[in-house]
C-alpha cells in the first residue's frame, strides 16, 4: 500500500502537530498502512518538528509498530501465561511448520503476517489465535492446524 | 441531553430516568464482556434484537449488552431480569426458545441452566450458583449489570451520586481522609496507600496537575482492568473525577492498552457522555469545578505500565523508566506533579464516597481492606472474574469458587503477580490472600492475574516462559537488567534441553541476588522472582533437569519422546493420518509406531487417539 501524504497530514491534524500527539499518531498510520512507511516517519517528524532519530528509536522501542510491510492478513498467537500453560507453544510450533513462518515474519507474497501477543485478555477462553482481530478461542494442535490450512487457500 | 447545571438537576434526571424504566417488566442480560464476545455473545446480541423486532417486544422489554459477568467458563451468559435467571453456554438456535419461553412466557428452559456438579441439581439463580455464592462482587458486581453503551443506565443504579456527594459539601482534604480511612491500596500491584499518594500530590507545588488512569494490564494472565473499563467505564471516570477534585487537578489522562481496542472505544463513549451531561468539562454540575479527560493508547510494551515509564511514553518519548528517587506526585508528566492509580483502585473510589470510608475498612484483613479482583485462569474448572475480600484462603478460590482442576489433575501451583511474580505450590493452598502474606511466600499481588498450573506443567518452563518475557520487555536502560535477565534465560534455557551443567543451579541463584540488588527499576529488580520462586519450592524439578537430563512433567521437548502403546493401538490410523510430519508408521488394524527422528513432538496425535495409546515419555 503506497503512503499518501494527505492522508498522514490528516492523522497528524486529528491529533495535533505536537510531541504528546506522536504515539497516537503513529499508531493510527502503522493501523492504516499495516506498517510505518518511511515517507510517513519522515513527514510526522517535520510536522511535529521533532528530531528523525527519536522517532525512529519510538518506533522500534514499542512492539506494535513495524518498519517494514506486514500482510493482508495478521495472524496473532497469543503467547500470554494462561495461554502458554494450555499449550501455545505447540500452536506456535505447528503455524510455523505449516506455512513456514516464524514469529515476526511476513510471507513474500504480503498476504500473512504471524504474530505473538503477550495476553489479549481472553484468557478464560485459553489458548487464543486472533485473526484479524477476530478471536478463535480454546485453539489445539488439530485446530491450528487446520486454521493454516484455511489460511492457505483463502489466498489460494 | 440536557447539560446539568446544578447538583440538584442531576438527582431530578435520576428520577426520571427510573420513572421512564418503571414500565419495564423483563430485561436481558447478555454478557459481551472478553471471554463472551469472542465466544459467540456479539452474536447472540443481534439474535436478541432480531427476535425482539420479529415479535413486536417493544417498550416493557429491554436487551442490555452488558460487561463481564466473571463466569466466563460457562459463556455466553444470559441472564433474564427481573428473576435473575442465568442461562449458560447460549447458542444462537437457543436464542428463538428462551425469547418465546423465559421473556414473552414465565417459563424457564432447563437444558441451559447451570448444573450443580456436586449434586447434579439444576440451578435457576445466578446469586444461587456456587461460583457467586462465595464471592463479594462490591466492585466488579455492577459490570455484568451494566448496559455498556448507555450512561442512562449508570444513573439509573446511583451512578455519579458520589461525585455529586463530594461537590455538594466535602473539602478535598476530606475527600483524600476517607480515603486514608479506607485503608485502600493500589491495585496495580504495588500496594500503595492510595489516600496518602493523593495526599502527597494535593500538596505538590505547582498550578497544573494531573489525574492518570493505568489501564496498561500488562500482566500476562490478567483480564480484571479489561473488563472494568470495557464492561463499565463510568464507574472508573467517576472515580477519577473524585480524585483529581482531592488533589486539584484539570486534566487527566488514560493510558490503555493497544491490545484493548473496546476498553479504548468505550471509555471513550463515557467520556463523551459525561462532558454532554456536564459531570465532566468545564463547570462540573455548575460548580467551580473543571475537569478534561483524554484517552492514550500504548504501543505493546509492558514496561509503559511502569509509573515513570508511562509518563515519558505519553510525553511522546521512547518508555524507559527512571530511578525512584524523584516522585511522580512531585514531578511526573511534564514534570509536574501527576497522580496516577490503577483502574481497579479508581473503580474502588465511588464505593467508597458513598458507603464510607469506615465501611471499606472492615472488609478483608489488618492491612489489606477491601476486596481484590482476580482473573483465575489455567488449569480450573470455573476460569474468571472472581472478587473475594482481602484474605480469602486460596483453597477457597481455587476449590469453592473454581470448582477444582478439570479432567482429574492434580494441583501443583498457582502463579500469581505477572512476571513478576512467583509460584505457590500446592503446600500452601490454605494461604489467605493479602499483599503481605503473598509476598512472605515469595510472589506478590501484582494486577491480580492467578493463574493455576497443574501436574502437567514444568516449573523448569514456567520460569523460562517468564524469563523470555523479560528479555522482550527489558527496555535495555541498565545493564544488570539488559544483561542479567538474558544470561538467566540463557542458562534456564540450557536446562530445558538438556545442556545444563552442575552447578548451574547455584550460579543461576546467584545471578538472581546480584540483579535483584543492582536492577534500576520495579522490571529489574522483580525479575528473578519467577526463579526464585519455583527454586524455592520445586527445586527437585530443577535438579532432574540439570542431573538427570529429564522432565518430570514431560513438557521440555528435547527431554521427551512420543511413542505407541502396543497394548492400547487398535491400529485405527488416525494418528497416521493426522500426523503432519509422516512420523507415524503402520498397517491398518496393526499396531502403530512413532520414527523418533521425524517426530517433532506437536501432540497432534496425543490428542487425537481415542485409546490413549500414545505415551510421552
Ligand atoms: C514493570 C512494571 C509494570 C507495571 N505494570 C502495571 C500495569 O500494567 N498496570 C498497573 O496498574 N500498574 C502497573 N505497574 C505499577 C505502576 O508502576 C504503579 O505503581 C501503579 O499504576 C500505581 O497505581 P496504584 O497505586 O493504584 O496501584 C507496573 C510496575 C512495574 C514496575
Ligand atoms: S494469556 Fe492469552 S489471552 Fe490472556
Amino acid at each position: 500500500m503506497d503512503c499518501n501524504i494527505q492522508e498522514v497530514d490528516a492523522i497528524i491534524e486529528q491529533w495535533g502537530a505536537k510531541p504528546d500527539s506522536l504515539l497516537q499518531i503513529m499508531l493510527d498510520i502503522n493501523h492504516r498502512y499495516h506498517y510505518l512507511p518511511k515517507e510517513s516517519v519522515k513527514r510526522v517528524a517535520e510536522r511535529l518538528e521533532m528530531p528523525l532519530n527519536q522517532l525512529f528509536s519510538v518506533a522500534t522501542f514499542f512492539k506494535v509498530f513495524s518498519l517494514v510491510p506486514r500482510g493482508r492478513t495478521i495472524v496473532h498467537i497469543c503467547t500470554g501465561t494462561a495461554c502458554h500453560v494450555k499449550g501455545a507453544p505447540k500452536l506456535l510450533d505447528r503455524f510455523e511448520k505449516d506455512l513456514k513462518l516464524r514469529p515476526g515474519e511476513t510471507t513474500a507474497d504480503l498476504a500473512l503476517t504471524l504474530e505473538t501477543v503477550n495476553c489479549v485478555g481472553a484468557c478464560s477462553a485459553a489458548p487464543v489465535v486472533l485473526v484479524d482481530g477476530v478471536t478463535h478461542t480454546e485453539m489445539s494442535a488439530n485446530k491450528i492446524s487446520k486454521l493454516a490450512k484455511e489460511l492457505k487457500a483463502q489466498e489460494g | 441531553m440536557m447539560r446539568l447545571s446544578t447538583i440538584q438537576d442531576l438527582e431530578l434526571l435520576r428520577r426520571e430516568i427510573l420513572k421512564r424504566r418503571e414500565h419495564i417488566k423483563k430485561r436481558v442480560r447478555i454478557c459481551d464482556g472478553p471471554g463472551c464476545h469472542s465466544g459467540g455473545g456479539e452474536k447472540l446480541i443481534q439474535l436478541f434484537r432480531e427476535q425482539f423486532e420479529e415479535r413486536g417486544l417493544d417498550g416493557s422489554y429491554e436487551i442490555a449488552p452488558t460487561g463481564c459477568h466473571g463466569f466466563c467458563a460457562r459463556g455466553p451468559v444470559v441472564v433474564i431480569e427481573p428473576a435473575n435467571i442465568f442461562y449458560e453456554k447460549v447458542k444462537p438456535d437457543q436464542v428463538a426458545t428462551i425469547v418465546e419461553r423465559s421473556v414473552v412466557g414465565d417459563e424457564l428452559v432447563e437444558e441451559l441452566l447451570y448444573t450443580d456438579p456436586e449434586t447434579g441439581e439444576k440451578i435457576v439463580h445466578e446469586r444461587d450458583i456456587p461460583f457467586y455464592v462465595h464471592q463479594e462482587r462490591i466492585v466488579i458486581g455492577e459490570t455484568g449489570r451494566n448496559l455498556i453503551t448507555e450512561i442512562d443506565d449508570y444513573l439509573s443504579r446511583g451512578g455519579y451520586s458520589a461525585l455529586a456527594k463530594v461537590l455538594t459539601g466535602m473539602q478535598p482534604e476530606q475527600v483524600i481522609e476517607e480515603v486514608k480511612v479506607s485503608g485502600l491500596r493500589g491495585r496495580g500491584g504495588g500496594g500503595f496507600p492510595t489516600g496518602v499518594k493523593w495526599e502527597s500530590c494535593r500538596r505538590a507545588r505547582g498550578d497544573i496537575k494531573y489525574v492518570m488512569c493505568n489501564a496498561d494490564e500488562g500482566d500476562p494472565g490478567a483480564f480484571m482492568d479489561r473488563a472494568l473499563l470495557e464492561g463499565n467505564p463510568h464507574q472508573v471516570i467517576e472515580g477519577m473525577i473524585i480524585g483529581a477534585y482531592a488533589i486539584g487537578a484539570r486534566e487527566g489522562y488514560l493510558y490503555v492498552r493497544y491490545e484493548y481496542p473496546a476498553a479504548v472505544k468505550n471509555a471513550q463513549r463515557a467520556i463523551n457522555q459525561a462532558t454532554e451531561y456536564g459531570l465532566m468539562g468545564d463547570h462540573i454540575l455548575g460548580t467551580d469545578f473543571s475537569l478534561k479527560l483524554i484517552i492514550n493508547r500504548g504501543a505493546g510494551a509492558f514496561i509503559c505500565g511502569e509509573s515513570t515509564a508511562l509518563m515519558a511514553s505519553l510525553e511522546g518519548k521512547i518508555g524507559e523508566p527512571r530511578g525512584k528517587h524523584i516522585h511522580t506526585v512531585d514531578k511526573g508528566l511534564w514534570n509536574r506533579p501527576s497522580n496516577l492509580n490503577n483502574v481497579e483502585s479508581w473503580a474502588n473510589v465511588p464505593l467508597i464516597i458513598n458507603q464510607g470510608g469506615k465501611w471499606f475498612a472492615d472488609i478483608g484483613t489488618e492491612r489489606s481492606k477491601g476486596t481484590k479482583i482476580f482473573s483465575v485462569v489455567g488449569k480450573l474448572n470455573n476460569t474468571g472474574l472472581v472478587e473475594v475480600a482481602m484474605g480469602t484462603p486460596l483453597k477457597k478460590i481455587i476449590y469453592d469458587i473454581g470448582g477444582g482442576l478439570p479432567g482429574g489433575k492434580r494441583f501443583k501451583a498457582v502463579q500469581t503477580g505477572g512476571p513478576s511474580g512467583g509460584c505457590i505450590p500446592e503446600s500452601m493452598i490454605d494461604l489467605a490472600v493479602d499483599y503481605e502474606k503473598l509476598k512472605g511466600a515469595g510472589s506478590m499481588m501484582g494486577s491480580g492475574g492467578m493463574i493455576v498450573l497443574d501436574e502437567d506443567n514444568c516449573m523448569v518452563d514456567v520460569a523460562r516462559y517468564f524469563l523470555n518475557f523479560l528479555v522482550e520487555e527489558s527496555c535495555g536502560k541498565c545493564i544488570p537488567c539488559r544483561v542479567g535477565v538474558k544470561r538467566m534465560h540463557e542458562m534456564v534455557t540450557a536446562m530445558c534441553e538438556g545442556r545444563a551443567q552442575p552447578g548451574d543451579i547455584e550460579r543461576l541463584e546467584a545471578l538472581c541476588n546480584g540483579i535483584k540488588e543492582t536492577a534500576l527499576c520495579g522490571l529489574g529488580k522483580s525479575s528473578p522472582n519467577p526463579v526464585l520462586s519455583t527454586l524455592r519450592y520445586f527445586r527437585d524439578e530443577y535438579e532432574a533437569h540439570v542431573n538427570d537430563k529429564r522432565c518430570p512433567a514431560k513438557v521440555c521437548k528435547k527431554l521427551i519422546t512420543y511413542s505407541i502403546d502396543t497394548d492400547k493401538c487398535t491400529g485405527c490410523g488416525v494418528c497416521r493420518l493426522r500426523c503432519p510430519e509422516d512420523a507415524v508408521i503402520g498397517e491398518k488394524k496393526e499396531c502403530h509406531c512413532i520414527d523418533e527422528e521425524i517426530c517433532v513432538r506437536c501432540g497432534i496425535c496425543y490428542e487425537g487417539c481415542k485409546f490413549g495409546a500414545i505415551v510421552i515419555e
